[in-house]
């Protein structure tokens, strides 16, 4: 029971250099909280000083962007794949 | 010699060295380049840049890169027109339109960026670039990269105009049509781009890139003799152009080059496809990512990753924003032809038709300098006037044909 994370190269680091982990988490907010458990540090970079996601950072659930779903109340199951991405520039 | 002192973060200041990155690692805010601008005063001067080629590289001082300009050595130096007619039509005293329609080598304001973009990336010594795009930039990146010998990977959304798809494939690069718009073009690109050790101009490039969109307002400055306009218009996708045409005026006036910059900056937005225009509207920090349905294309990002910034820039400078539906894109397009003679592309069509509207509703006063940045050209997206245009009047090749069917009146 198990979903997978991609990790962006700056947060890596702090996975040992995995750019996928495996997370059990029934949302979000879960999902950072067990990140956190496993990977110490990741919270924070994650989330700012009121535990709001940092808005520069994007976080798809099986390619949809959680702001038009659910937020971080985002409901996950197994086998889903959850991308952290930061924004990128447009052309 | 170099100018660049490295990479700061926006958000939290913390700095990094000149490498291909792009993001802080510790809070995700974008990097931007850190100038020494002490050390650029010392060298550039007013009649420094008038003494230089008519291209974006006279102010390379101000530009990221450590050796000569390698690329785009045409691009930039556009016309600043003086709009005649359009202030007629519009009851102003005095417009200009800014013509990118026309810049070197792709017919869009990219082709600035791109310029900065690939000569950088040379120096950081990758031999591929890559972009995600909407268009205008795959054209930029497949023509430039083709004039450098690089390989070229461009990717962009599946259901781009044909013209803009057809200026992309005659530079033969690896054109890559992802099935899904360009928010979930971008998203896939950023997960390649940590997989392939390639200049991505929008992603790892971006700090550098960025920062040729400033010349497009060093120009404005310079061809209105070196003063800022008092309002400027500037159409929104993902938000990086108007934040850089401000930080341009800034930095002029920072050299000296200008008095303090007494511009109100706008931000124009189709409907379909509105989230900087909607913050500024309902005064929201937040950004509200949207599904983009709009016959512009070029602006269709719905997640703009420099939105915050596009707000902020707004707010500092005083100005507003708008937008406007797809068919006033249209009659706007129409405009700009008929008055002008420039036919630009559905995003020229958003930039005006705001303008008209920001006018009409006296946001913008009638007897202050006003600029319209018309940023591409309309032969890419034909599609958008094709069906509003009128025909031909079709005859046979003798007289009596034509004095029947096209009838002219005092002949």
């Amino acid at each position: 029971m198990s979903i997978i994370v991609r990790i962006p190269t700056p947060l890596q680091k702090l996975t040992k250099d995995q750019p996928e982990v495996k997370a059990v988490a029934r949302n979000i907010k879960e999902l950072i909280t067990d990140l956190e458990k496993n990977f110490p540090g990741l919270k924070e970079r994650l989330c700012d000083e009121k535990g709001r996601i940092r808005r520069f950072i994007n976080i798809y659930v099986n390619e949809e962007d959680i702001r038009f779903l659910e937020q971080d109340e985002t409901a996950l199951k197994d086998g889903d794949e959850v991308s952290i991405i930061p924004a990128i520039a447009g052309g | 010699m170099s100018y660049v002192k490295g990479l700061k973060c926006r958000e939290c200041g913390r700095t990094y060295p000149k490498e291909p990155l792009y993001v802080c690692e510790y809070c995700f805010g974008p990097l931007e380049v850190d100038y020494d601008y002490e050390k650029i005063k010392k060298v550039l001067t007013q009649k420094e840049i008038l003494s230089r080629p008519k291209n974006l590289w006279r102010y390379r001082e101000l530009l990221p890169i450590d050796g000569r300009p390698t690329d785009g050595l045409d691009s930039g130096f556009t016309p600043l027109i003086r709009a005649r007619n359009l202030e007629k039509v519009l009851g102003v005293k005095e417009l200009y339109i800014k013509d990118d329609s026309v810049n070197h080598p792709t017919l869009s304001f990219k082709d600035r960026v791109v310029a900065v973009a690939l000569s950088k990336a040379k120096e950081f010594g990758f031999d591929t670039v890559a972009c995600a795009s909407t268009g205008n930039l795959a054209n930029s990146v497949a023509a430039q990269a083709a004039v450098a010998g690089l390989k070229r990977y461009i990717f962009i959304p599946a259901d781009l105009e044909l013209g803009k798809v057809v200026a992309t494939l005659i530079y033969n690069p690896i054109l890559v049509a992802v099935e899904g718009n360009y928010d979930q073009v971008n998203r896939l690109c950023s997960e390649i781009a940590t997989r392939y050790k390639w200049a991505f101009v929008n992603i790892n490039i971006r700090p550098y890139y960025a920062e040729g969109s400033k010349t497009y307002g060093y120009e404005i400055a310079e061809q209105l003799g070196w003063h800022a306009p008092r309002h400027i218009i500037v159409p929104c996708a993902g938000g990086s152009l108007i934040t850089k045409i401000w930080k341009g005026l800034k930095e002029f006036y920072k050299l000296g080059f200008i008095n303090k910059p007494d511009t109100k900056i706008y931000a124009a937005q189709a409907t379909g496809c509105a989230p900087i225009v909607t913050a500024i509207k309902e005064n929201s920090e937040i950004i509200r990512p949207v599904r983009p349905k709009t016959i512009a294309k070029s602006l269709a990002i719905g997640n703009p990753a420099d939105g915050v910034y596009a707000v902020g820039t707004v707010k500092e400078s005083g100005g507003f924003a708008e937008d406007v539906s797809d068919d006033e894109i249209v009659e706007a397009i129409k405009l700009l032809a008929q008055t002008e003679g420039v036919f630009t592309e559905t995003a020229g069509g958003v930039t005006l038709g705001v303008t008209k509207k920001l006018i009409e509703q006296g946001r913008i006063p009638k007897d202050e300098s006003i600029v319209v940045c018309i940023t591409g050209n309309g032969l890419k997206t034909q599609e958008a006037v094709t069906e509003k245009i009128g025909k031909p009047i079709k005859i046979k090749p003798n007289l009596a044909s034509f004095e029947e069917c096209v009838r002219p009146k005092g002949g």
